[in-house]
């Protein structure tokens, strides 16, 4: 097809709306979905994009680059200096040894000079932070032992890029093809050696105080200006501007703009630039994913399917056993380490970039290029899929073998009639208070760290997404009497009320929400047990103030206990009212200040003492 | 001179609303010899620490149960109370002898008078025989119960009458206290209202 711009936009959104969705609920993880689609509408598929699909991977990868902005963001410069052994131990190790065994693997298998072979290896060493921090951030994995030592390794590949970037053009040993080619044209290039450092240093120095005396000025005046799509702008600005320098004096703008995100992380404003960038940023990134499968040369592929498979492989395994090595060395748990070594696998983004000036410095001639480059996307691909199969198959018998073996703890009910999702803080509070009197519920959680911890202590515990029919099945929900769910997402409580009623209706449902409108759509649901969380604590906390304010305790306690009963029965009865409402978003808004004054008016018949003849005045 | 520990177990659900009780405890609570517990106040949830009130009732000689008269008995904390402190074992029952020998007596705030509160009157029996499950509670924990303190009419009563009754509460209280009445020879009345009080 060629539609142009906008024909090329509709594709690429199109197909994506329909493969992630897909992949979603077959559990394979949006990042596939996205390469399927891309797959699809490639040249030969559906053949709705040519080579174009190129172009639009290069400009996606600026996805990549916002995606680094925000984890500067999420950061901040304390965390990050915390961070500092496991980023050079982990990062460094991993580096060298795998460029070292790629180095090895190149001689072996290819007619190569050594110095194309180095430039290959340190490229192929690096792993995809936008594959592997997508896949973590959809599994809700960030804060495990390997989503850490990933995301170091990560940070230390991406930093690693700009000595990379240096050193291809001294392996060069015939003249560069002319610059005006290429759109990569810098300042710097142009230089003598010790101005160029001198220059990026400044570079950098710029960003940082930047951040610090101009940006958050800045953006403080134009908060006073109340328009969001002014903020939103000014994201967008302070993003490109970041990257648009650092690509002008030759570091890789994704670093940039981490170190932008670094420094704006303590300031007021973190949140709303977070928020502003975050659809950009996953579209960006969803055109990324589809980008790379539209590119994938199945001509190619076909014709050399022997030789490209058993060097993917190859490399892969090498990946692989090298960061299951650096695992067991910073004694990560045995599950962590197989996850790890398949989460960073592949090999990334950057690879392209590399590739890309390995070509310009005709260290390879085209056709090299262009095998390696499907070696890459090849192994991009493969690795979600590996995950998938690692997560369906083994992780989970891993974790639950160490969860379920250990003591025979005392349980009054050996059939586990409560099944609990989440054990977070509100999930740990009640599972210690039934466990308190003999009931131990068995916990399905997607925390690995904490599940090992509880299966050590003799807890039940499965490991995973709660919301999976299958998990549900494990944990025994068919012979359980009670099913809670602490979390505090109301979507997945949705999903949960909703996978729970249709296959296990015996079940009685408890569910946490954390307010009253995640309360209505709960009650919409039918779920007959809902706890609000903040009902208990804060009108506790108002008996508390009353009785500091002379109040009788007790005459205190009696009117919690009442505005309790009477706060459940409104919520029933102004959710009824609402159910018949149109649900526009402007009606929803305006409803929700007429049920705040409805609310407040029958408090005010809650209030009046009248009702109250208890006792007389002796 | 204290010889007997005097603990004073008050219990009064609406203690803000109520008049003649504010006067009664005020009084109590200016003489530092007397221990004052005000349960409701301590237990709003009904929560009752068994522990920290049986320490309580063995270090004091002569317990005070100190309530309205609702409904012709007492306050459901004082029941609580009763159901959940006095246990077997401890203060009834084999082993149970820990209250043995301690005085024990109801201070109580009537709505009626002792006119109401008789053979042929509106009530139709008087305190005592109102008051007879407590009298035979403290019975079965060994105890020696003491006639009533009553203050009918509460309700209406006046300021200066209120204070007088308060004044007269006080001192019976300290003369129980100070082992200045004989125990024994009180069994002859059958309200302490009897005893009149010299400063």
């Amino acid at each position: 097809m060629e539609g142009g711009i906008l024909g090329n936009a509709l594709v690429f959104l199109g197909i994506s709306l329909l493969t992630v969705p897909i992949s979603k609920r077959l559990g394979i993880g949006s990042v596939l979905g996205y390469l399927i689609g891309g797959v699809l509408i490639g040249p030969y598929i559906l053949g709705f994009i040519g080579h174009e699909g190129e172009d639009i991977m290069h400009a996606a990868e600026f996805g990549v680059v916002m995606m680094l902005f925000v984890i500067g963001l999420e950061l901040n410069p304390a965390s990050f200096w915390k961070m500092r052994k496991s980023i050079v131990g982990m990062g460094l190790s991993q580096m060298l040894a795998s460029t070292a065994l790629i180095f090895g693997l190149l001689m072996f298998a290819f007619p190569l000079h050594w110095t194309a072979s180095i430039a290959l290896s340190l490229s192929l060493a690096m792993s995809s932070t936008a594959i592997v921090l997508q896949i973590l951030k959809e599994k809700n994995l960030g804060r495990t032992e390997a989503g850490i030592s990933s995301f170091s390794i990560l940070l230390f590949q991406d930093i690693a890029v700009i000595p990379i970037l240096a050193i291809i053009p001294l392996l060069a040993t015939a003249p560069v093809i002319s610059n005006a080619a290429n759109s990569h044209t810098n300042w710097v290039e142009q230089l003598d050696a010790p101005y160029s450092t001198l220059v990026i240093l400044a570079a950098v120095a710029g960003v940082l105080v930047a951040g610090k005396f101009l940006i958050t000025p800045m953006l403080r005046w134009l908060a006073k200006a109340y328009m969001r799509e002014l903020f939103t702008a000014a994201t967008l600005f302070i993003v490109i501007g970041v990257a648009w320098l650092m690509e002008k004096v030759g570091i890789s703008a994704a670093l940039g703009t981490f170190i932008a995100g670094l420094m704006l992380a303590n300031s007021e404003f973190r949140h709303e630039l977070e928020t502003d960038i975050e659809p950009f940023k996953g579209v960006l990134l969803g055109l990324f994913f589809t980008a790379v499968g539209s590119t994938i040369n199945f001509e190619l592929i076909a014709a050399s399917a022997l030789p490209l498979f058993s060097f993917v492989f190859g490399l892969m395994l090498i990946k692989g056993a090298v960061l299951y090595a650096i695992a067991k060395v910073f004694k990560l748990r045995l599950d962590q380490q197989f996850f790890l070594a398949l989460l960073l696998s592949q090999v990334g983004e950057f690879a392209f970039v590399l590739l890309t000036t390995i070509g310009q410095y005709r260290l390879l001639d085209k056709g090299q290029i262009d095998f390696f480059m499907a070696a890459v996307t090849l192994s991009m691909v493969v690795s979600p899929v590996l995950l998938f199969l690692f997560e369906r198959f083994v992780s989970r018998r891993l974790n639950n073998r160490a969860a379920v073996e250990p003591k025979a703890f005392d349980h009054i009910d050996e059939h586990h009639s409560v099944v609990m999702a989440g054990f977070g803080h509100f999930g740990n509070t009640l599972g210690r208070f039934l466990r308190a009197n003999g009931v131990s519920a068995t916990i399905l959680d997607n925390d690995s760290d904490r599940v090992a911890f509880l299966g050590k202590m003799g807890f039940k515990v499965f490991y995973g997404d709660a919301t999976r029919l299958d998990l549900l099945h494990t944990a025994g929900l068919k012979e359980a009497k009670v099913f809670i769910s602490t979390l505090d997402d109301p979507e997945k409580n949705r999903e949960l009320a909703e996978t729970v009623r249709s296959h296990f209706p015996h079940v009685r449902i408890f569910m946490r929400s954390r307010n009253r409108s995640d309360a209505y759509e709960l009650i919409d649901l039918d779920v007959p047990h809902i706890y609000r969380e903040s009902l208990h604590t804060s009108v506790q906390m108002g008996v508390d103030v009353l009785e500091k304010l002379g109040f009788r305790k007790y005459t205190a306690t009696r009117k919690a206990a009442e505005f309790i009963r009477y706060d459940e029965a409104a919520l029933s009865k102004l959710a009824s009212k609402r159910r018949g409402s149109s649900s526009s978003y402007i009606d929803s808004v305006r409803e929700e200040i007429a049920m705040q004054e409805r609310l407040l008016q029958e408090d005010d018949l809650f209030l009046s003492d009248s009702n109250d003849h208890a006792w007389d005045r002796s | 001179m204290q010889q007997h520990k005097v603990l004073i177990l008050f219990f009064h659900p609406r203690f803000e609303n109520s008049k003649a009780n504010k006067v009664l405890l005020e009084a109590l609570l200016a003489e530092p010899e007397f221990s004052v517990c005000d349960l409701y106040e301590l237990y709003p949830d009904f929560n009752i620490d068994v522990k920290a009130e049986q320490a309580k009732l063995l270090s004091h000689e002569i317990i005070v149960w100190m309530h309205p008269f609702y409904w012709y008995s007492c306050p459901p904390l004082m029941k609580q109370w009763i159901d959940l402190v006095l246990a077997f074992h401890w203060a009834y029952g084999p082993g149970g002898d820990f209250l043995k020998g301690k005085k024990i007596l109801n201070v109580i705030t009537s709505g009626g008078g002792f006119d109401a509160y008789q053979h042929g009157g509106r009530n139709r029996f008087t305190y005592r025989e109102y008051l007879i499950p407590f009298e035979q509670t403290a019975t079965l924990c060994n105890m020696q119960y003491l006639p009533p303190f009553i203050v009918p009419g509460a309700p209406r009563l006046e300021a200066e009458n209120l204070k007088n009754y308060a004044v007269q509460l006080v001192g019976v209280l300290k003369m129980l206290g100070s082992g200045s009445l004989n125990f024994e020879a009180l069994q002859q009345h059958d309200y302490l209202n009897a005893i009149t009080t010299t400063h």
